[in-house]
């Protein structure tokens, strides 16, 4: 086992501390919010900090995963969580992003994006007021 | 019956990379009622199992890049402690308003990175 990866040293330390301000960030907004935090980190990995496509997307998931966990174990502790919902979500929402996922060649992505960008800010807006 | 619908649709949006996470709590919010707290919960929950095998799916692939994920998950679990109580104290209808202000700028950024470069300035 190689965990050279502790050797967090090896980064200057303004580096350092720009990355944990970037994941303090994410895990707020993954907190406060409820949802992934991707959103933040995607960008922030492949702009920022010039990863791949496919390292900032396995990296950001990586991140997310503990952070979602430990959010998801505050929201439990106040009885904020309906599990039998979240098992029937779980369930179906898997079978959808396979599904998403094998779809992605075959539906034209950038014109569904337009449309779900403005159904969300529809949607924010009916929230705010 | 409800529920497997809206999971299944907004885990293909997930799939096709259109922020399905982000609909799923103003789905469970509009059509099921939940209070916000509960809907962001739910969703939360729901994430890490799927989250967890596409981990397992990445680091296989080895598209998980360790040294970077460290002080980035330190950042995150701290984030995550502060931004979860705070979420869990704060009144459903200010915490929906937050979530509704969070959406709206979502929404504009999906609508705008679809938009082809030449309107983007560079």
């Amino acid at each position: 086992m190689n965990f050279s990866f502790l050797n967090i040293s090896g980064h200057h330390f303004p580096h350092v501390l720009r990355l944990g301000g970037i994941g303090l960030l994410t895990g707020i907004i993954n907190g406060l919010l409820g949802i992934g935090g991707g959103t933040i980190l995607i960008p922030a990995l492949t702009f920022l900090l010039q990863k791949e496509q496919h390292t900032a997307h396995g990296t950001s998931l990586a991140i997310i995963l503990p952070t979602a966990m430990v959010s998801t174990f505050v929201y439990q502790a106040n009885n904020h969580i309906d599990w039998p919902l979240a098992f029937k979500i779980a369930l179906s929402g898997m079978i959808g992003g396979y599904l998403g996922a094998n779809l992605m060649e075959h539906i034209p992505a950038a014109s569904l994006k337009k449309l779900f960008g403005i159904f969300m800010a529809i949607a924010g807006l009916r929230m705010v007021f | 019956m409800l529920a497997y619908i809206i999971g299944l649709l907004t885990g293909i949006l997930s799939g096709l990379a259109i922020g399905g996470g982000t609909l799923l709590v103003p789905a469970l919010v509009f059509l099921m009622h939940l209070p916000q707290q509960t809907a962001q919960g739910v969703c939360l929950a729901s994430f890490v199992p799927t989250a967890f095998v596409a981990v397992l799916t990445h680091f296989r692939q080895n598209n998980v890049d360790l040294k970077l994920a460290l002080p980035l998950t330190i950042g995150a679990l701290g984030g995550a402690l502060l931004g979860s109580v705070l979420a869990n104290h704060v009144d459903a209808a200010l915490l929906k308003k937050l979530f509704g202000l969070f959406l709206i700028g979502m929404g504009i950024y999906e609508y705008s990175c679809s938009l082809p470069k030449k309107y983007l300035g560079n």
